[in-house]
């Protein structure tokens, strides 16, 4: 029996954490996993563009208050009906009378309406684009929290106490997965958003953020909490759990102090996907009106504003569109460059996902 | 029939392409096969026996795989047939046993279907009715009782020993002239090993079918063999009949391979004999003679690669690969293992 | 396979009964307006929430109350108040809109996807195998509210080559039909085709290594009987669980999204519809048809794979 090379970082939670014991003979030296994880990431040229793309958007979205208040000088839900636009001296009405919004000024009018007015409405689409991006990220970001938590928190009772608890909660997570959830979760959401929400102390009302965050939450926990379920029935059989229980520790210990940490890589590679998975969701609840309620709005509502002038604007239902998917397609890519660095015996590959965050199983 | 015999291999080399550059699975063997004979071919995995028996039946023909040398069915040159040529004699000419009836056939058809369908692919007109009769034939003559209905069970139905007499009906569906069995009992229980291996050297008499036998396992080889080809890291280093390698084996693997042999008719040893070491690597084979690393006999000549030696006895001939004389090895292997003692002189 | 099948169908009515209670919940009980206010719709007169509040018994106990609900979908009661509209009809009438679109792109997104991964299967490390491994991951993150845009401004304003829109019953106008419903089934589908194309690959290429794939060409089966009889066969049956859930996911999910791009007037439109108005009965009905629908099509789909591989009845078994 090999003797585990860092105890005292696995009872300190320290970086060595989240890796059973090398085995006798593969000991990876002086780095840790992780430090070795995080080479092989570096060496994968286009998980680490992608990551750079990302980081670039969170920027991006981060920026609107600057943005709004420096150089559009209006914000997110200010119309502009009947505002007109002084550009080298000749007048543009931000909206025409017929209704057709102005077009992308970029930085003629000294970067007010970078992007064009987005609706009759006359508001800045730019400003627009980067509080909605806020709001898209961030619902994508806690539903994917919440989802993550729960899964793991599912998936440890499940698998490590088993019986009618593993029972109960498999076969709830089963009938969950075979259930249209997008349609139940567009039910939901127009519910929700039209009746509010009141359980306990807990009060929502229609318009909340929260509406749309635990609708998705909901819906997509079964994507992670079965993968993670499967891998704790197979690590409380591992020796070191064994070990552990024999030793008198309590079950809390057992899941969280022994099996969690084991976890680690899987549950980072899922909250990626999960992310990218819950934009998309969002997207597609907001863009049905069952998502993001007015006066807020997401990238997914801008689009259903957008898609009413495609003719004459295109540009207003695409932006928003090309934005969602490069997040998206950034998330995917970095997760996948995450599950290969941090499992590269895994042969789970995108095309593997099929089971896992499957492409259109709960997304659009 | 020629002198060589039905099956006459020479000089084969077969070599696969690899990123770590060129991997000679099999480096120069030669032998002859003739009908009604069972030559069993005995190696560690790794030594090229597999390679070898997949490459007569042109299995291993792949663009990353370069194969030399000659393989004469009957007179007629294989290595240089096209792929429509080795189909053909695939399953009708030369057929094959594989290893683990588990997964050897298809799961998703009736074992029978996946009978017909090697029946049918060389014989086109045969009728499904007449094809599926044929199988039953089989099945009653490999031994599983009840042929008529099992026909049409699926293979997770039958048991392993059950599903490996299946795997022997298919391979004998058209009365070939060569079987080439690939480790037919390493995956059942001792009990089933026994009973297919008496099936096969029934069919092997009955048949008048030439046979190899692919295996690691001296003990099968001593149950039905009539000549023994040991190899090493892709090299013949011994060839003999049955009674030479078990009573007077020249190279010190083959003592090594007879040493490990569990024998009741022995005292018990102290410790199980064992070949130190692991098998080398083929992309990176020490100079000189492949087992020198794991040889207890070792000396300087060994750094080059010794010959197979002159023949020791009239055709079938007994030679070997070793720099030792022969009066060395007699003593050397009788201090090692006691192994030869009872060979008759 | 009787005893399989049975099995599968009581689970298939138990799944029916959870979707209900869940329906049941989200309409009923889980918001925190009164519900006969939310059938009603916003602005409605004291006088119709009256009304409904009798006719839905929402004063009954909540079981009492469930089978109120299920009773007036099943028996065509179930309708939109503002004006009153019989919801069964409406969703019957806009069935096959939904279904062209549906069936149309799944089998397109299925015959490519299947024919560009055998050969890509045939030829791994080619340079199609490569384009499309970058396809299956753009697949995945493009929503169909961005190619929907692209596709309509390019192809039928900017180069008028297809008609704008709306849905032609076939039974009216084949052609007419056909072009409409063309953009609508690209848009569905061209995103699948990647994706299947990658999962069909990597099933055969796994398959290539299988050892009855090797006894099969032993036997001197030809190449081309090796590779359709033996790998394609065994490589598709994994495909057909994987297409039965996409196939529900696509009419409840994203066929909604491309009907109303595409102002294709299906169910799934007329759910979007109901969705901008809040008006709920549309949204109830929808829901459970197609939760039921989708159900039901996950259900022959384990009974077609359970045909097809022979161990999976064996597991069946062996697990009960």
């Amino acid at each position: 029996m090999a003797i585990d090379p860092q105890p005292e970082a696995v009872a300190a939670g320290g970086p060595g954490a989240g890796f059973p014991p090398a085995p006798a003979g593969v000991s990876a030296g002086t780095h840790g996993p992780w430090y070795l994880a995080y080479k092989r990431f570096v060496r994968n040229r286009v998980a680490v563009a992608f990551l750079g793309l990302f980081v670039l958007i969170v920027l991006f979205v981060l920026a609107a208050p600057i943005w709004a208040d420096n150089v559009a000088h209006t914000g997110p839900n200010q119309t502009h009906t009947l505002q007109k636009l002084h550009v080298d001296g000749e007048v543009r009405e931000v909206v025409t009378p017929e209704g057709k919004p102005i077009g992308p000024q970029l930085f003629e009018a000294d970067g007010k309406f970078f992007l064009g007015a987005d609706s009759r409405l006359g508001r800045d689409e730019m400003v627009r684009l980067m509080y909605g991006g806020r709001t898209s990220l961030l619902i994508g970001l806690t539903s994917a929290l919440i989802t993550t938590m729960t899964a793991i928190l599912l998936g440890l009772l499940a698998g490590y106490y088993r019986g009618w608890i593993d029972t109960v909660i498999a076969r709830t997570l089963d009938v969950l997965w075979s259930l249209p959830v997008f349609l139940i979760a567009l039910a939901l959401g127009i519910a929700l958003a039209y009746g509010g929400l009141s359980i306990g102390p807990i009060e929502l009302s229609g318009g909340s953020l929260w509406i749309p965050i635990l609708v998705i939450s909901i819906f997509t926990v079964p994507y992670i909490a079965r993968p993670i379920r499967g891998e704790v029935l197979a690590l409380s059989e591992k020796e070191f759990v064994e070990a552990a229980i024999a030793q008198g520790a309590s079950p809390l210990r057992v899941m969280f102090g022994e099996i969690l940490p084991n976890l680690a890589s899987t549950i980072i590679v899922f909250f990626t996907l999960m992310f990218a998975n819950n934009m998309l969701f969002e997207a597609g609840l907001s863009f049905l009106g069952a998502g993001v309620q007015a006066p807020n709005s997401s990238w997914g509502t801008m689009i259903s504003v957008g898609e009413e002038l495609l003719t004459t604007q295109p540009l207003l239902a695409i932006i928003p569109g090309v934005m969602i998917m490069l997040t998206v397609l950034a998330l995917n890519i970095v997760g996948d460059g995450l599950r290969d660095a941090l499992d590269p015996r895994s042969k789970v590959r995108l095309e593997a996902h099929a089971g896992i965050v499957e492409p259109k199983g709960a997304s659009v | 029939m020629s002198a060589e015999g039905l099956l006459a291999v020479r000089d084969l080399r077969v070599g696969f392409a690899t990123e770590g550059g060129l991997l000679q699975a099999v480096d120069g063997v030669s032998f002859d096969l003739r009908p009604g004979e069972v030559l069993a071919i005995v190696g560690e995995s790794g030594s090229g026996k597999s390679v070898t028996a997949q490459t007569l039946i042109g299995l291993t023909r792949s663009r990353n795989t370069r194969i030399e040398g000659s393989v004469k069915l009957d007179g007629e040159e294989l290595v240089e047939a096209s792929d429509a040529q080795m189909r053909q004699l695939r399953g009708e000419r030369i057929a094959m046993v594989f290893q683990d009836p588990m997964t050897s056939f298809n799961p998703v058809y009736r074992l029978g279907a996946q009978i017909i369908e090697a029946i049918r692919a060389h014989r086109g007109d045969t009728g499904k009715k007449q094809a599926r009769e044929r199988v039953v034939e089989l099945f009653e003559a490999v031994g599983i009782p009840d042929a008529e209905r099992r026909v049409d069970d699926y293979p997770h139905e039958f048991s392993g020993g059950m599903r490996q007499r299946a795997m022997i009906a298919m391979a004998l569906a058209l009365e070939p002239e060569v079987l080439i069995a690939d480790e037919p009992t390493t995956a059942l229980d001792v009990t089933i090993q026994a009973q297919i291996l008496a099936l096969l050297e029934e069919l092997n008499r009955k048949r008048n079918l030439a046979t190899i036998l692919i295996t690691h396992d001296l003990g099968v080889v001593a149950e039905v063999a009539d000549r023994v080809l040991v190899m090493y890291a892709g090299r013949v280093v011994e060839e003999g009949t049955l009674d030479e390698i078990f009573y007077d084996p020249q190279h010190p693997y083959t003592w090594g391979l007879l040493g490990s042999l569990t024998r009741l008719d022995r005292p018990r040893p102290k410790r199980l004999p064992q070949i130190s070491g692991v098998p080398p690597s083929l992309v990176a084979l020490p100079d000189g003679c492949s087992f020198r690393p794991r040889c207890p006999h070792e000396f300087a000549k060994c750094t080059e690669m010794p010959d197979l030696s002159e023949r020791l006895s009239e055709a079938p001939r007994h030679c070997d690969r070793c720099w030792l004389e022969p009066d060395e090895k007699r003593t050397k292997r009788q201090v090692e293992g006691q192994i030869g003692l009872e060979a008759p002189a | 396979m009787a005893r399989f099948v049975l099995r599968r169908l009581a689970g298939m009515i138990a799944v029916l009964f959870a979707v209900s209670v869940i329906i049941f919940l989200v309409f009923n009980v889980v918001p925190a307006t009164n519900p006969a206010q939310l059938l009603a719709g916003k602005n409605s007169t004291p006088t119709l929430v009256k009304s409904i509040e009798e006719e839905w018994g929402f004063d009954d106990s909540l079981p009492q109350q469930y089978v109120t609900m299920m009773k007036k979908v099943f028996t065509g009661e179930l309708t939109s108040y503002k004006p009153r509209i019989s919801v069964d009809e409406q969703i019957a009438e806009r069935i096959p809109a939904t279904l062209s679109l549906s069936i149309g792109a799944g089998l397109i997104w299925l015959f490519f996807g299947l024919l560009l991964g055998y050969f890509s299967a045939l030829r791994a490390g080619g340079w199609l195998d490569r384009l499309l491994t970058a396809v299956s991951v753009a697949g995945i993150s493009i929503p169909v509210f961005l190619i929907a845009p692209v596709l309509i401004y390019f192809l039928t304003y900017k180069v008028e080559i297809f008609p704008n829109g709306s849905y032609v019953p076939l039974t009216e106008d084949p052609w007419e039909w056909l072009t409409h419903l063309i953009l609508p089934w690209v848009t569905l589908a061209i995103l699948s085709v990647g994706f299947y194309s990658r999962v069909l690959r990597s099933n055969m290429l796994d398959a290539m290594n299988e050892d009855y794939v090797r006894t099969a060409r032993a036997k001197g089966l030809s190449e081309r009987k090796v590779m359709t009889r033996h790998v394609l066969r065994n490589s598709l049956i994994p495909i057909i669980t994987l297409f039965g859930l996409d196939f529900g996911a696509t009419i409840a999910g994203t066929a909604i999204i491309t009907e109303v791009l595409y102002n294709l007037n299906g169910v799934g439109s007329y759910a979007a519809e109901a969705a901008v108005k809040f008006e709920l009965p549309p949204i109830m009905g929808v829901t459970l048809y197609g939760a039921f629908f989708v159900v039901l099509v996950n259900t022959i789909v384990d009974i077609v794979y359970a045909y097809l591989d022979p161990r999976v009845r064996l597991g069946e078994a062996a697990a009960a």
